[in-house]
């Protein structure tokens, strides 16, 4: 654990709002440079509006509460500055485009952030150069760079494709929302390979998730619990291990004791 | 929440480029059309007796004519004899007989436009006609073309110096009385290109001519014929654009093409004429009759349009498909955005044996835009073995905008084989927030999306115009909805 790094994300009793429903209801979470944080809960706890929030998904009503991202004010960025900034969400269920090719996605990405940053652009043959770099080491097929973004990909590919792009734009804080969910055995392993690649003392990860499975690979510093639209408890890689032979119920029964 | 919903809307309202005016002096005549009008207008080209006759039996064909009302568009009607149908820059003495005599304004707007005349300024290797309200004012790299023994030049300079050839084969795909339009173009054109490639020549270089309408209440009525003899092949492509004025006004082309035996032609289209300002006023109605004559056997014509200009598009490029094994193809980007209409599409008629025809249709519709996809592919008896495959779909972008398709099937032979595939979309909120998610900014997300609906056309256009349609639809989706 490395809690003397820097203050990457820090949320303060945030409510948030999405149509009537208040989803989230007084969320507080601190995460530091180096750390692993992994988010828990059942269903309809309100992991994905969170980083849907934290990424700035249009459709959600912030009520009260802040979010502070390197010191600045996160949720008052538009969406495309946080990315720019160095947010890299990797979504639970990414999007086909069709006829535009995955590698000019890519491209157009990257460059984004580097012209943001002040460094220049890259080619076509330094951006192929790196991004087959990319694919070496996350086992992945160069024909995957040809095809329409997402079109017709497996959900296994989605989900390698969301990795590969957060290993190309190396992120600041990346939030990975339920990016276990639907794999097999073989790709959840690959997936968390591209994870732990990423682990850095300047970096933070936030892995979402439903079930504990992938943070056998991925062991994470801090587990948190939410439930009902806040963190209701925190530990570590145990408190993991535990919800998984307990499940959820005992826990948010002594939440609501408490 | 604080996240900025972003707005498409904005987007989508950049401002039409090209609507500048050149203030240049111009012989035009007096608005009105009668038989004098028509006199006037052939003393003035110097033409022929031929042509003056079949004008003249176009223009009493047109009389007996009435407007079209089946395309799904609406306007006012037009004031024929408010028109005027012929406007020409002044020229010095005789006419130009070298660029170096060209007037330099004329110049300086081609420059502006984009389009160097200047033989040397042209890298590319692209031989350029340029037509500025009725007559052609520069053609580029006749010399190499001749060497070749292609033809490319206006045509009324074909009509003087190839009569045969131009009374050989004008009217024989587009008759005089085929349609309202068409038979107002034959009474009155006054200009347009004329392409002539001698059997077994491949033509050296793409051609293309750059149609400009400058002057006011003027119409432009040009008239393209391109013949292709056996086993020759040739590219073409246009560009069109206009100046901004608040007036509509009036653009009814007539193009022929005829492909004989093994031969091929290429013809895109890159159209921006002024589309009117995001409430509809102003803009170019564009009432066009396109058809290329598979002649030959094995022959193949294929047209390429992206059409995003315009405040009425009206056409329909179609293949006659004569020759037996005959090929036709027709791959069309229409945009309608702000009050737009574009009614446009294919006619395939096959009528030889084991004639194929394809067929790819992207719509797509913004603002109060209404882009309607209209095809006919009839099969006739003769037609043993044909097939044809239609592909037809429509990206809308915002609420108030409308997608129609009427496709038409008629097949009169049980051996046909007719595929139709139709799909609707739009952009959706997740694909955008998606590629912001990635840093790239919403305009550009936008614009990566829709070229991306357009991609199977754009890549049968010409490399160079290939960029030039992507950066055009950039602009004008400017302001559109999401």
């Amino acid at each position: 654990m490395s809690d003397s790094g820097r203050m990457i994300l820090e949320v303060r009793d945030l409510r948030v709002r999405a149509g009537e429903r208040l989803i989230l209801d007084g969320l507080s979470l601190a995460v530091r440079a180096g750390e692993v944080h992994a988010i828990m809960g059942p269903n309809g706890s309100g992991k994905s509006t969170l980083t849907g929030v934290l990424a700035g998904r249009p459709g959600y009503e912030v009520v009260s509460g802040s979010a502070t991202y390197l010191g600045r004010d996160l949720l008052a960025m538009p969406p495309e500055e946080r990315a720019r900034e160095g947010l890299f969400l990797a979504f639970q269920y990414p999007v086909e485009i069709p006829g535009v090719n995955n590698v000019y996605l890519l491209k157009a990405s990257l460059n984004a952030l580097r012209k943001h940053r002040g460094e220049p652009e890259l080619d076509a043959f330094e951006f192929l150069n790196l991004v087959r770099s990319r694919l070496t080491e996350m086992h992945m097929d160069e024909s995957l760079l040809n095809r329409g973004v997402n079109e017709g990909f497996s959900g296994g590919e989605k989900k390698r494709n969301e990795i590969l792009q957060m290993s190309l734009l190396q992120p600041t804080l990346a939030l990975l929302d339920e990016t276990d969910s639907g794999l097999d055995v073989d790709a959840l392993r690959e997936v968390a390979e591209g994870v732990n690649a990423l682990r850095a003392p300047d970096r933070a990860i936030v892995l979402v998730t439903h079930y504990q499975r992938l943070l056998d690979h991925v062991v994470p510093d801090h587990v948190h619990v939410l439930a009902g639209g806040r963190i209701v408890t925190s530990g570590g890689r145990e408190l993991a291990l535990e919800l998984d032979r307990r499940g959820y119920d005992w826990i948010l029964e002594e939440a609501a004791t408490a | 929440m604080s996240t900025k919903q972003p707005e498409l809307e904005l987007l989508v309202a950049r401002k039409y480029r090209h609507g500048f005016v050149t203030d240049i002096a111009s012989d035009t005549v007096p608005p009105g059309l009668d038989e004098d009008v028509i006199r006037v207008i052939s003393a003035k080209k110097n033409e022929p007796g031929f042509m003056l006759d079949w004008r003249l039996k176009a223009y009493r064909r047109w009389m007996r004519m009435t407007v079209p009302t089946w395309a799904h568009v609406h306007y006012p009607p037009i004031d024929y004899q408010a028109i005027s149908y012929y406007s020409a820059p002044k020229q010095r003495g005789d006419g130009p007989k070298s660029l170096e005599e060209v007037d330099p304004k004329l110049l300086e707007t081609y420059d502006k436009l984009g389009i160097p005349l200047h033989e040397r300024a042209r890298l590319a290797g692209v031989a350029v006609d340029a037509v500025f309200d009725s007559v052609s004012v520069a053609t580029t790299f006749k010399e190499r073309l001749a060497e070749a023994g292609v033809i490319f030049c206006p045509f009324s300079e074909a009509v003087q110096k190839h009569p045969q050839l131009v009374e050989k084969y004008i009217g024989t795909v587009v008759p005089i009385g085929d349609n309202f339009y068409a038979a107002l173009n034959s009474a009155v054109f006054t200009d347009g290109s004329f392409v002539f490639v001698p059997k077994g020549v491949r033509c050296p270089m793409e051609l293309s001519t750059y149609f400009r309408i400058n002057a006011s209440k003027t119409g432009q009525f040009e008239r393209t014929l391109i013949v292709a003899e056996e086993g020759s092949h040739v590219s073409y492509l246009e560009g069109c654009t206009a100046p901004m004025r608040d007036e509509n006004q009036l653009h009814a082309a007539v193009v022929e093409l005829i492909a004989l035996d093994d031969a091929e032609i290429k013809y895109s289209t890159v159209q921006n004429w002024y589309p009117g300002d995001e409430n509809g006023v102003g803009g170019i109605y564009n009432f066009v009759t396109k058809r290329g004559d598979c002649r030959g056997r094995n022959s193949k014509i294929s047209w390429t349009q992206v059409e995003t200009g315009s405040a009425i598009t009206w056409k329909y490029p179609s293949c006659i498909l004569r020759g037996d094994g005959s090929v036709g193809e027709f791959h069309s980007v229409a945009l309608a955005n702000h009050r737009q209409q574009a009614d446009t599409g294919t006619k395939m008629i096959h009528m030889g044996r084991n004639t194929s025809s394809t067929i790819i249709s992207k719509g797509i519709s913004a603002g109060h835009g209404q882009n309607a996809y209209r095809g006919l592919v009839k099969i006739l008896p003769g037609a043993d073995g044909a097939r044809n495959h239609t592909q037809c779909d429509s990206l809308l972008m915002g609420p108030n905008c409308g997608a129609h398709t009427f496709p038409y099937v008629e097949v009169r032979n049980p051996t046909a084989i007719v595929e139709h595939e139709a799909t609707t979309s739009k952009i959706s909120d997740d694909q955008l927030f998606y590629c912001l998610q990635r840093g790239i900014s919403a305009e550009d997300a936008v614009n990566m999306i829709v070229n991306g609906f357009c991609r199977q056309v754009f890549r049968e256009l010409p490399m160079e115009f290939a960029v030039e349609a992507q950066n055009l639809l950039a602009v004008s989706l400017e302001g559109a909805v999401g």
